[in-house]
């Protein structure tokens, strides 16, 4: 392995663990009920900063690979890329612990890697390897590892995360499931059985509705009657809507949700509008490029927080996850099928 | 000799006893009403926190289940009429028995979904249908039927622990309040197990879900090989009866206990003898369960001179008029008709 990619991954590992070091404590803090706020060195506000980059630019630059190379081969079947939406996966999960659970759907790519899956791994598994996730049997939408699950059929996730959280609670774990939904999931019925069952049942579970506006081709004007926060709040669900692209604003909603349920547990619902820059999978983007290129100028997550980084680390991150990218690229077209 | 009920409802008993991550889920299962048809009568009243009611969500109950086994647990759902299997279908085929394969053997989810099938009750076109052969053709799925000739609880107790990956139970509703018998002697006939065949045995062929063969005791050659399971072989068993003291046409019937993955070896010996094969079932004649029992045996024997029948619900729903019903469903006039033609 390349040096850089090897001290970029033990970076990336130590960050993970400080995190949840500085995670643990806070819980500590909280349980013995200390009243004042922590105030967040300026230490760890920038190594927050710097991984949640770095989080969004490795799922960019891994949507841009694959896109870039199905032309050539190594790919089967379809993809469903995340371009556009990295900070959502990216400012939810970071609030996760090791124990939780995600439950994700065919756009799993940034999910499973904001997760802290292996990029190299996951390569190989579009590829159809034996190295890769599931052996190759899954492909890009049906993906498990350790406590991540993903499956490519919309909504029908949800009573499996229901079922997941419900397990977790009969347990007293303590743990938060999060499922992610695109709008256009929101049109399968087994989504409203699955909201009835985790109110009533008062499950640990934090629903992500990922509303980038358009499901496949069909805009969501054309498809979604109503408002998606008062469908969930129909159900007793209490949900907060975000119209953002900025990972900072979406952690600070998933946060203060993720400690409610892990406190109360009880569903919640976060509703973050939020815009795909590709194709649907791979050439199917109906919609103009005057379009797109005005949402990549406006709504880019990646961007947005790059604003609050130096000239200097970006171009290090950037140098840094082209490696990562190139390096696990290589290693999963040579591993074996 | 209990009742099918109250074997279906000992074992569940057992099991919640036995392990508390076993659960039931359903609609309506809890006491004092304990179930459209009482198989969990009592249950929620002795193990509060394993028997779970729910909204009237079939897909979700699946989902859910499918949810809990994932994680470890034993969940075993109702779903209070077979027909009602069509709404948690995406749940079973594209969820519950994918996951143990697309994720690479790292998952298990053993989930049972119990369910009655058949009509004979009046209950009209949508809560009559006898329909778990549209789930024939799901690798990763297998399906159970129990009959009043093998135990029906040990069955379900054994699916419930011994069967890693989802199981359709399919039961019957005229079998619930039918008593068990289980002797080997069964009046005039002869009830033997038959083996698994090692040679072509397919490692989701449960041992303990045996096929059983009534035959009547000290008969001459048998002249016709009958494939049935469920409520059908009760019926079977009295049609052999009439055929040999009426007709002195003799009879093997194969009683089957897991319908899914198919397994025809256990015709073989009876075939070798008979060269006829009759498979009998209540759902409708086509593509059924017997259409696959009778495409396997031809490979199975490569016996070109095999002849076959089937007898099943005519291709119709199925009305709530009584006459209506009972010429549409088959009965024992049709399986004793279907073995004359045959001979």
């Amino acid at each position: 392995m390349n040096l850089a990619v090897f001290l970029l991954g033990n970076l990336w590992a130590l960050r993970r663990t400080a995190t949840n070091n500085f995670t643990i404590f806070l819980n500590i803090l909280r349980n013995i009920d200390v009243p004042q706020m922590i105030k967040k060195s300026e230490l760890i506000e920038n190594t927050r900063d710097d991984s949640f980059y770095l989080s969004m630019l490795r799922i960019r630059r891994f949507e841009e690979k694959v896109l870039a190379e199905f032309s050539s081969g190594n790919f089967r079947g379809t993809t469903h890329t995340y371009l556009g939406q990295e900070a959502n996966a990216v400012g939810v999960l970071e609030e996760l612990d090791k124990n939780d659970i995600v439950v994700s759907n065919h756009r799993s790519h940034g999910h499973f890697l904001a997760y802290g899956g292996d990029m190299r791994a996951l390569f190989a598994e579009l590829m159809g390897k034996s190295t890769g996730i599931c052996g190759g049997r899954g492909g890009s939408q049906h993906l498990h590892w350790k406590n991540f699950y993903s499956n490519g059929v919309l909504g029908g996730t949800s009573p499996i995360a229901t079922g997941i959280a419900l397990a977790e609670k009969i347990r007293s774990n303590n743990t938060v499931t999060v499922l992610f939904l695109g709008d256009g999931a929101l049109g399968e019925g087994v989504v409203y059985e699955s909201l009835n069952m985790a109110a009533l049942w008062s499950i640990p579970i934090l629903f992500v509705i990922e509303n980038n506006h358009i499901a496949q081709t069909t805009p969501i004007d054309q498809n979604f009657s109503g408002d998606i926060t008062r469908r969930f709040e129909a159900f007793n669900i209490s949900t907060q809507m975000i119209d953002s692209s900025d990972v900072i604003k979406i952690n600070n909603v998933a946060k203060q949700l993720v400690q409610m349920i892990r406190r109360k547990s009880k569903p919640h619902a976060i509703v973050i509008n939020t815009q795909r820059f590709g194709p649907h999978s791979k050439g199917d983007d109906t919609r103009p490029d005057e379009y797109i290129s005005e949402l990549r100028l406006l709504r880019d997550p990646i961007t947005t927080h790059g604003g609050r980084l130096t000239a200097e680390k970006l171009a290090e991150f950037e140098r840094e996850v082209n490696l990562e990218i190139n390096e696990s690229y290589e290693l999963a077209v040579a591993d074996p099928i | 000799m209990p009742t099918v009920i109250e074997s279906l409802n000992n074992a569940l008993r057992s099991s919640l006893e036995k392990d508390d991550k076993v659960l039931i889920i359903g609609e309506d299962i809890l006491d004092p009403y304990g179930g459209a048809f009482k198989v969990t009568q009592g249950l929620s009243t002795s193990f509060p926190d394993q028997v779970l009611t729910t909204p009237v969500s079939e897909s979700a109950i699946v989902g859910v289940a499918t949810g809990l086994a994932l994680r470890g647990f034993r969940p075993v759902v109702e779903i209070m009429f077979g027909d009602f299997i069509t709404l948690a279908a995406d749940q079973l085929i594209n969820h519950a028995t994918k996951f143990r394969y697309m994720y690479n053997d790292q998952v298990r989810v053993p989930i049972v979904v119990r369910t009655p099938m058949g009509g004979r009750r009046g209950y009209g076109p949508t809560h009559s249908q006898t329909i778990e052969k549209l789930f024939l053709g799901f690798p990763g799925l297998s399906i159970f039927a129990p009959n009043i000739f093998t135990d029906p609880g040990d069955l379900l107790y054994k699916t419930i622990f011994e069967v890693d990956d989802p199981v359709l139970f399919i039961e019957h509703k005229i079998q619930y309040t039918q008593y068990l018998t289980l002797q080997e002697d069964l009046r005039e006939f002869r009830r033997t197990r038959i083996e698994t065949d090692e040679d072509d045995s397919n490692e989701a062929l449960q041992d303990f879900a045996y096929p059983v063969q009534l035959s009547i005791k000290d008969s001459p050659k048998p002249d016709v090989t009958i494939a049935t399971y469920g409520y059908m072989a009760d019926l079977c068993q009295q049609a052999a009866v009439l055929l040999a003291y009426e007709e002195e046409i003799f009879v093997d019937i194969i009683v089957y206990s897991q319908l899914l993955p198919i397994n025809v070896s256990s015709l073989r010996s009876s075939l070798l003898k008979t060269g006829r094969l009759l498979v009998v079932e209540e759902g409708t004649i086509t593509s059924g369960w017997g259409a696959e029992i009778i495409a396997s045996s031809l490979e199975l024997t490569g016996d070109n001179k095999l002849r076959a029948a089937r007898v099943a619900s005519k291709d119709s729903p199925i009305p709530a008029a009584i006459n209506l019903e009972q010429d549409l469903l088959p009965g024992t006039d049709d399986i004793i008709l279907a073995v004359k033609m045959m001979v």
